[in-house]
């Protein structure tokens, strides 16, 4: 551990830009955008600074501590607001403002004709530093407060434009959704200080492991409801499609990059408690295999070109979390997807974003159609990005994935062999969905509504695509070149033991391969060489018709929490009515009437007055004598 | 025979002699100086004594001895706080009674008269007033340091008589006023009646009327305990008459609405404070050793006025009389640091004391803004909607009403807190039951009338907030300064009261 003095400055300049933009008003209008980017530039620049310092310390000294304030002191209960930058966390820092800054520069332009651009920039700069505060919190509290900050600025930029009732609506969604996970984090925070009587990270490290697996298994399971509910997984991920509301930089900032994986960093960075409670471990695994085929099968119904990629997002932060499920072999791995996609992830967003401003703001992708021609550095960006998901090397996806499938078959038993089988599955999927809408934008006839003149997006939008699509392609090989990645983490993660090969690594990557190649013939031979209709069909069979209603996720949610959730609050409406207001009115009313019978002794004769104060008197003495007596 | 010249620490008794020299320079203003310029120099003299009271005070706060005056006065630390606080008070009293619109233009003319009105035309001011005052401080800065029962009688009836007259001395309701200063002082004198007949047992009981003569016959128990019984119950009904702890209470109300507005802010304050500082005086230096026949008495005593204080207010129209109720209340609640006999009940009593004293000023301070075009409107039907159209006087007003409640944030809560605490560290579970349970009761009439201010639609009456002078601003501006300040970081007081407030024997 090494103390540092500048830590609190990488979340300090973007805050210090929302402050100045939200305070400084119309008058920050024609400079506002500019401060933003900067701020987020130099907090990018500071985060890389930081890096080389680490760099040049052993492994084990890496991580970087910093005491800000004495936040709160109750007797014994001590929490200071202090930071930690680790191997971990810097990987966040580095995606965040990286990706960040590259969606500001994005933004100046995307954002240009919007009166209220420099809100935007405002809450942009507010999400960087929330997130930043999220990941370098050193405890559960620091964390907390950071986990509700990207929960208002991902509800402000979702319903940023509330004029549109629908997306006010939707924000609000998220915002309730979320709420259910935020309990789960509170929960966690509440069992952990009550039994281990500490939230920073390092002391329930270092409790857990004298403590008892229950307490274990109820902190870990509550992480996993919070991890689900930020990240957008089973059950909880019914907010994420309609958070596609927002502008579309906000979607490839927060709702891919970065927020909708604090999640996974919380499973991840909470590993000393999954490793020794073994059933939330596997609940883990569950929620992150059912979310990633849910996801998938929903994504092959979309029409919305968002939608599309925000169920994709949902897959594969469920990827992420049976990976990080999976114990010491796939921490880092989960962390290598979360960056992959990070990058190729945001790329498609920005890319999307580009489509749909070419295509006057049309997002159904059976208007769109032989976008290639027209868009070309879109359409190669898109493309590098498309490669890198779906699993073709040698981009990135297909590094990260490959290994989280391989880790997948190598959990051993019965279990390996399931989750091997969903994850290639959850491949063939991804490759299906991924191909449909790439064939359905680009390449397939165009089947363009009248009016439309698509055209190439200005270079201050194209340049993100170009440098994220650089990274879609190269981060994998890097990743992976001598384990660097893994070796990077391990001082947070520990190092993890050879495992028994269920199968060999080449086994692995060909049958990846080899799904990737049926998902995306089926795709090819379904969009690219029949005729699509510029309608939705109606005739289409069941499956598609439920993953269309995204799976029922909202009837489920209606029918299961939200109507007897309402039978409950009108329950509780009438117990609260008749039982403490009735106390609260019994109370008054007796309280009334004692006080009109007693100010009836208030006559206003001071005979009566003398009177009392003698019978007082004689009273008092009364009562002194027998109780002496 | 030969005449032994007592022995004065004049330093310790400086504070006092100061504010007495001050009210004698007041009756010779009124005597000699002409009229047009008594109002400017009145004020200035009633200021500048008790400011250099003050100052005097401040001199010799961390003096104590027992012989300040040939063993009649004791001069310690809990005496300072309570001499303090009536100073700091009365200042903030004083910028209320100088706005002279509360005051009639001349006392001694028959209501309604032609005399009446010739002086009204003539726009004379009542500025004897001041001297009045003063002289009422003075009585009120002996009460709480007397050590002996002879002087505790004086200062009883220095600190009673100029109020008896104040309480008559109000502008409009004339006759009510006038009724209500008579009520006054008829039970006055009944209760110092009471009192003087315990100073007789007393004596005989002990053969001694020093406080601390007394305290070693008990201790010794030598005298004759029925003696000390009637002693103890007489000398209590004249001190809770003071404070109005139930059933000595009754004139409270009535003479709480009739006096003028910035007198009853006055006389809430600045009395219970001087009266409380007396009563712990006597229970904690000459009763503590007899508590067994007291306390009991006592804590039923303190109960029923916290209940009744605030069961009786809930029913009230007028905004005097509903403040007159709270502060029979906030009496039982005080009583619950006389019975916790402790240093920390003496501490919590000495915060409650300063802090309810300067909420109340303020309090009634924004009372004598509310008028129509016949003076002050009491009625609190009237008092509808003042939040939508004087929202800072309606805020501070609640703001005073959350610290009378004990809602945290403000003094009045720390100030709860602490006492009750005591109380319930010496044992009395009963208080503090009974505490919380009237505080709860309290709590409904005060946020009445603050629902009233501010979620009820306005009246069309004439009802309308005056622009308050500047010395009146000052009071409720520093007034409720304190309250909040008392509330969010009472710490450098509570740490000052508690190295300062003790007793010396």
């Amino acid at each position: 551990m090494t103390t540092s003095t500048s830590l609190g400055y990488l979340i300090a300049l973007p805050l210090a830009g929302s402050i100045i933009l939200l305070l400084a008003g119309r008058k920050a209008d024609k400079w506002g955008h500019l401060l933003a980017t900067a701020l987020s530039a130099s907090s990018f620049g500071l985060g890389l600074y930081q890096l080389s310092q680490m760099l040049r310390l052993e492994p084990e000294e890496r991580a970087f501590t910093q005491k800000l304030f004495s936040w709160i002191s109750v007797g014994t209960f001590n929490v200071d607001a202090g930071l930690l930058l680790d191997q971990l966390s810097i990987c966040f820092v580095l995606l965040i403002t990286g990706v960040g800054t590259l969606i500001h520069i994005y933004s100046i332009s995307y954002m240009s004709h919007d009166r209220d651009r420099r809100r935007f920039f405002a809450y942009l700069n507010l999400f960087i530093a929330a997130m930043l505060l999220l990941v370098l919190g050193d405890s559960y509290l620091n964390l907390y407060v950071g986990w509700e900050g990207v929960g208002l600025a991902s509800y402000l930029l979702i319903g940023f434009w509330n004029q549109k009732p629908a997306y006010a609506t939707a924000s609000k969604k998220a915002f309730v959704m979320n709420r259910i996970g935020d309990m789960g984090l509170s929960f966690a925070i509440m069992i952990a200080f009550a039994t281990l009587g500490t939230v920073t990270f390092a002391g329930v490290k270092e409790a857990s492991e004298s403590a008892s697996t229950a307490t274990l298994t109820g902190i870990g399971i509550m992480l996993l409801i919070a991890a689900a509910g930020k990240s957008a997984q089973f059950p909880l991920q019914a907010w994420l499609g309609d958070a596609m509301a927002g502008p579309t930089p906000v979607s490839a900032l927060i709702h891919a990059a970065t927020m909708v994986t604090a999640g996974v960093y919380l499973i991840t960075r909470s590993n000393f408690i999954f490793d020794a409670a073994p059933t939330a471990q596997l609940l883990v695994v569950i929620v992150g295999a059912v979310t990633l085929i849910f996801g998938a099968l929903i994504g092959t119904a979309k029409d919305d070109i968002k939608k599309a990629l925000a169920a994709s997002t949902m897959s594969q932060i469920g990827y992420m979390t049976l990976a990080a499920g999976l114990g010491p072999a796939g921490y880092a791995i989960a962390i290598m997807h979360l960056l992959t996609h990070g990058f190729f992830k945001a790329g498609m967003f920005l890319g999307a974003g580009s489509v749909m401003h070419g295509m006057k703001d049309q997002v159904n992708m059976r208007r769109y159609g032989a976008l290639g021609k027209f868009m070309p550095i879109t359409f190669v960006t898109f493309g590098l990005g498309y490669l890198a998901i779906i699993g073709v090397p040698p981009f990135a996806g297909f590094y990260s994935k490959d290994l989280i499938i391989e880790t997948a078959f190598n959990a051993g038993g019965v279990k390996g062999i399931l989750l091997g089988s969903m994850t290639l599955f959850g491949a063939i999927l991804t490759a299906f969905y991924m191909t449909r809408v790439m064939v359905l934008t680009f390449t397939s006839p165009e089947r363009w509504e009248e009016d439309q003149h698509p055209h190439e997006s200005p270079i201050l939008m194209w340049l993100p695509m170009v440098v994220l699509a650089i990274g879609s392609v190269t981060t994998g090989y890097l990743f992976t070149r001598g384990d660097a990645l893994v070796h990077w983490l391990e001082p947070v993660f520990g190092e993890h033991g050879e495992h028994t090969e269920l199968l060999p690594h080449k086994v692995v990557s060909a049958l990846a391969i080899t799904a990737v190649i049926i998902g995306a013939s089926i795709a090819l031979v379904k969009y690219q060489f029949s005729e699509v209709d510029a309608e939705a069909p109606n005739k289409v069979s069941i499956l598609t018709r439920l993953a269309r209603k995204d799976l029922l996720q909202d009837s489920f949610n209606e029918s299961v929490f939200m109507r007897p959730g309402q039978v409950l609050t009108r329950w509780l409406v009438k117990g609260d009515d008749n039982v403490v207001d009735g106390t609260v009115r019994l109370v008054g009313r007796t309280a009334l009437g004692a006080g009109a019978e007693l100010r009836r002794t208030q006559t206003g004769f001071a005979r009566s007055y003398s009177a009392l104060i003698l019978i007082g008197a004689l009273v008092l003495i009364a009562g002194i004598w027998v109780i002496t007596q | 025979m030969e005449f032994i010249a007592p022995s004065l620490n004049y330093a310790q008794l400086a504070p006092m002699l100061i504010v007495l020299a001050g009210a004698l320079i007041g009756v010779l203003i009124e005597a000699f100086a002409p009229r047009a310029s008594r109002f400017s120099s009145q004020l200035f003299i009633t200021l500048f004594a008790l400011v250099a009271s003050l100052a005097a005070l401040f001199q010799v706060r961390n003096q104590s001895s027992v012989d300040a005056a040939m063993g009649s006065v004791a001069f310690d630390g809990a005496g300072v706080l309570f001499q303090a606080s009536i100073l700091v008070i009365a200042i903030l009293a004083i910028f209320l009674i100088a706005d002279q619109e509360n005051f009639t233009a001349l006392a001694a003319s028959v209501p309604g008269s032609d005399e009446e009105r010739e002086a009204v035309q003539a726009d004379l001011r009542v500025t004897e007033v001041f001297p009045l005052t003063l002289f009422a401080i003075a009585g009120m800065l002996l009460f709480p340091v007397a050590s002996d029962l002879i002087t505790l009688f004086v200062a009883l009836e220095m600190l009673s008589l100029p109020l008896y007259l104040m309480a008559g001395l109000s502008r409009r309701r004339r006759l009510m006023s006038q009724e209500a200063a008579l009520k006054y002082f008829l039970l006055g004198a009944f209760a110092s009646a009471f009192f003087l007949l315990g100073i007789a047992y007393l004596y005989g009981y002990s053969g001694s009327i020093t406080l601390s003569g007394i305290q070693e016959s008990v201790v010794g128990g030598a005298g004759n305990d029925v003696f000390l019984l009637l002693g103890v119950a007489f000398i209590s009904v004249g001190l809770l008459f003071k404070v109005g702890a139930v059933p000595f209470h009754a004139w409270s109300p009535d003479v709480y609405q009739g006096a003028p507005t910035a007198i009853t802010g006055f006389m809430a304050a600045a009395t219970k404070v001087a009266a409380f500082g007396a009563i712990l005086r006597i229970f904690y230096v000459s009763f503590a050793n007899a508590e067994w026949q007291w306390r009991p008495a006592m804590v039923i005593i303190a109960i029923i006025t916290m209940v009744f204080g605030s069961v009786v207010a809930i029913t009230q129209r007028d905004v005097k009389r509903m403040l007159a109720y709270s502060s029979i209340a906030h009496a039982g609640f005080l009583l619950a640091g006389v019975i916790a006999l402790s240093k920390s009940g003496l501490e919590a009593s000495i915060f409650y004391l300063f802090a309810y004293g300067v909420a109340t000023v303020g309090a009634f301070g924004i009372v004598t803004l509310v008028r129509d075009s016949s003076g002050e409107v009491g009625d609190l039907n009237r008092w509808s909607g003042l939040g939508k159209r004087s929202p800072l006087l309606a805020s501070t007003f609640a703001l005073f009403l959350l610290a009378f409640a004990g809602i945290p944030l403000t003094s009045g809560f720390i100030g709860k807190f602490s006492i009750f605490s005591a109380a319930y560290e010496s044992g009395s579970t009963s208080i503090l039951i009974a505490g919380v349970l009237s505080s709860a009761i309290a709590a409904f009439f005060y946020i009445r009338v603050i629902v009233l201010m501010f979620f009820k639609d306005s009246v069309e009456d004439g009802t309308s907030v005056i622009i308050p002078s500047a010395l009146t601003t000052i009071t409720i501006t520093v007034s409720a300064a304190v309250t909040l300040i008392l509330g969010i970081y009472p710490a450098p007081l509570i740490d000052f009261i508690a190295t300062t407030a003790t007793f010396i024997r």
